[in-house]
């Protein structure tokens, strides 16, 4: 039937591994298969059922979904109230965004460059605790941190640092009653819960650039800020965009942190809840939901270009 | 100027960072042990072990513990199986929609978990589905995939294929070699991604908070006492409980992938 094989064949195991040889799209179809069901099904299908329900509308008297598609509901999102919830949650992950990546760099520089040895894993065990330990736990601690009777305030007092505590608060916008109440505040933690995501990537770029190139760059007699700007920001730069991903998306999704830390104002993930639970509008919560997705296809789309996934 | 010391500045802003990133993780533990239940209040008015028994007496945190328990361990093997498989395709050949496939199973941690916990809700309640602990299981399995294959991913590229055609050439099949070549060497990958994705598991909130019903998960709890808080500090013992929950699987992982260097064929 086929050519003879070297060794006789010991099973139904040697004949599929025969076959596996001859045909390895066939080993890769099996291997496949299960995953791309269970990713295509569940994932996909409810991406799909989403962006369904999307173009659903409500009614307004009966409030019951009417299941005719309508351009109607987004027509809603570019309501006043709506597009403030859009814009300030956009605002907010761009602010976090750039707060990660100031706070990360020095980290992701330090360890990619000169940490050795045991400081090496101190650093590296530094950032993955904290990036795996809960997020409520980590949330909750900043909550007990910025309360009004909490640590801060305490050492605002201890220090006799009182008065600039109340000035910044006082600051209009962004201040508030306690700064567990302010944007101040909800800002705060949205840097400090995602800062790992953008650290480890930015270090995987930094790690990246060769030792030689700074060499170079000084034995041409670039100064260090100029070694800065010239060689390692442009050679960081797709960590940064990488670690921006996961800074920007989880901020624009994120609805835990805004209801427990800040003010009462609305975010896309908060609004996205509150619409599909009390408010039972669950095409406009489609709706909205479907804003971060078409913002995040675009990111990813330029990350791409960008060559930021190979630093993830 | 080049030189191989880090500046002043730069260690102190890089040491801040990391102190920055633990300082706020400690006030758990302290908190869990003051004697003040209704308020922030710092620093505590006293210290007390109370809270441990009070919370060990508490009905309501033992079922949401087990089904967290139980959620965790059935989507990390679910994880692992799709995890693995998909790495194993993913590794050894080019094909065509393969960068698709890479974006498909990064999309749900790369997409918000709100986006993730809506669409499944709108697919449960289209298809009518009832929400359990298998709806939470499907959300969580999901998200995990990508935590699995990524370790098992960068573990497959440090194979070198040499030894795959080696067991061959000695008369090996497929699944011998699996399992006397692959699965020892990627062994320790896939343990550490599946301690991972029991602790993402185990943590996850956003998504469970749409797919679960009635039955409410450990950080739903949590999440719960948050909002309405009854017990403070028993609210902080739990908390310790999760961080420890979390904590062991992560360090287990980072052991089992510190140095590759055990990885047959990793020197080409």
């Amino acid at each position: 039937m086929t050519a003879p094989a070297i060794l006789p064949s010991r099973g139904i195991a040697d004949r599929l591994t025969a076959l596996f040889w001859r045909y390895p799209r066939v080993l890769l179809a099996l291997l496949l298969t299960p995953p791309l069901l269970w990713l295509g099904v569940v994932y996909l299908g409810s991406l799909a059922a989403l962006l369904l329900q999307s173009f659903y509308s409500i009614d307004e008297f009966s409030g019951m979904v009417k299941e005719e598609f309508t351009l109607k509901t987004y027509g809603e999102l570019l309501r006043a109230q709506n597009l403030d919830i859009i814009l300030r949650t956009l605002l907010m992950s761009a602010a976090v965004t750039v707060g990660c990546a100031l706070i990360a760099f020095p980290v992701a520089y330090y360890a990619a460059r000169f940490a050795r040895g045991r400081w090496k894993a101190v650093f590296y065990l530094g950032v993955m605790l904290p990036l795996w330990s809960s997020y409520l736990v980590k949330v909750y601690a900043w909550k007990l941190i910025l309360a009004k009777e909490g640590i801060i305030t305490w050492a605002a007092d201890a220090l006799h640092l009182s008065m600039v505590l109340n000035a910044v608060l006082a600051i209009p916008g962004i201040g508030g009653n306690s700064l567990s109440t302010s944007w101040i505040g909800t800002f705060l933690v949205f840097v400090y819960i995602w800062l790992p995501y953008m650290i480890l990537p930015m270090q995987a770029a930094l790690e990246r650039v060769p030792t030689s190139m700074l060499e170079a760059s000084a034995d041409l007699g670039a100064s260090r800020s100029q070694t800065f700007r010239t060689v390692i920001f442009p050679l960081a730069m797709p960590g940064i965009i990488a670690g921006s991903i996961f800074t920007f998306s989880l901020t624009m999704g994120d609805y835990i942190i805004p209801q427990i830390v800040g003010t009462s104002a609305r975010f896309i993930g908060l609004a996205v809840y509150q619409l599909q639970g009390t408010a039972g509008n669950i095409p406009l919560a489609a709706a909205f939901a479907v804003v971060p997705i078409v913002i995040m296809l675009i990111y990813l789309t330029i990350a791409k270009r960008q060559g930021a996934f190979d630093a993830l | 100027m080049h030189s191989d010391r880090a500046s002043f500045g730069l260690r102190f802003a890089a040491v801040t960072g990391l102190l920055f990133l633990h300082l706020p993780i400690l006030i758990i533990f302290l908190y869990a042990f003051t004697t003040e239940e209704k308020s922030y209040a710092f620093p505590p008015p006293g210290l007390t072990t109370e809270w441990f028994a009070v919370a060990w007496n508490r009905a309501d945190i033992w079922p949401p513990l087990y089904l967290s328990l139980w959620v965790a361990t059935v989507s990390t093997l679910l994880a692992m199986i799709l995890g693995t498989l998909v790495s194993a395709a993913m590794a050894q050949t080019r094909f065509f929609g393969r960068e698709q496939i890479s974006l498909l199973i990064l999309l749900p941690i790369a997409l918000p978990g709100v986006i993730t916990g809506m669409s499944l809700r709108s697919a449960f309640s289209i298809m009518d589905i009832p929400f359990s602990t298998l709806t939470i299981i499907l959300g969580h399995a999901t998200f995990c995939i990508v935590i699995v294959y990524n370790n098992a991913v960068a573990r497959f590229r440090r194979l070198s294929g040499g030894i795959l055609e080696a067991s061959a050439d000695l008369g090996a099949n497929s699944f011998q070699t699996f399992r006397h070549v692959l699965l020892p060497n990627l062994g320790s990958a896939l343990l550490a991604g599946g301690m991972l994705a029991f602790a993402l598991s185990f943590d996850e909130v956003i998504v469970t908070t749409f797919t679960a019903g009635q039955q409410s998960t450990l950080p739903i709890w949590m999440l719960q006492e948050l909002v309405r808080p009854r017990q403070r500090p028993v609210t902080n013992v739990v908390a310790i409980v999760v961080f420890v929950t979390t904590f062991i699987p992560i360090l287990i992982a980072y052991y089992l992938t510190r140095n590759g260097s055990e990885t047959a064929g990793a020197g080409k």
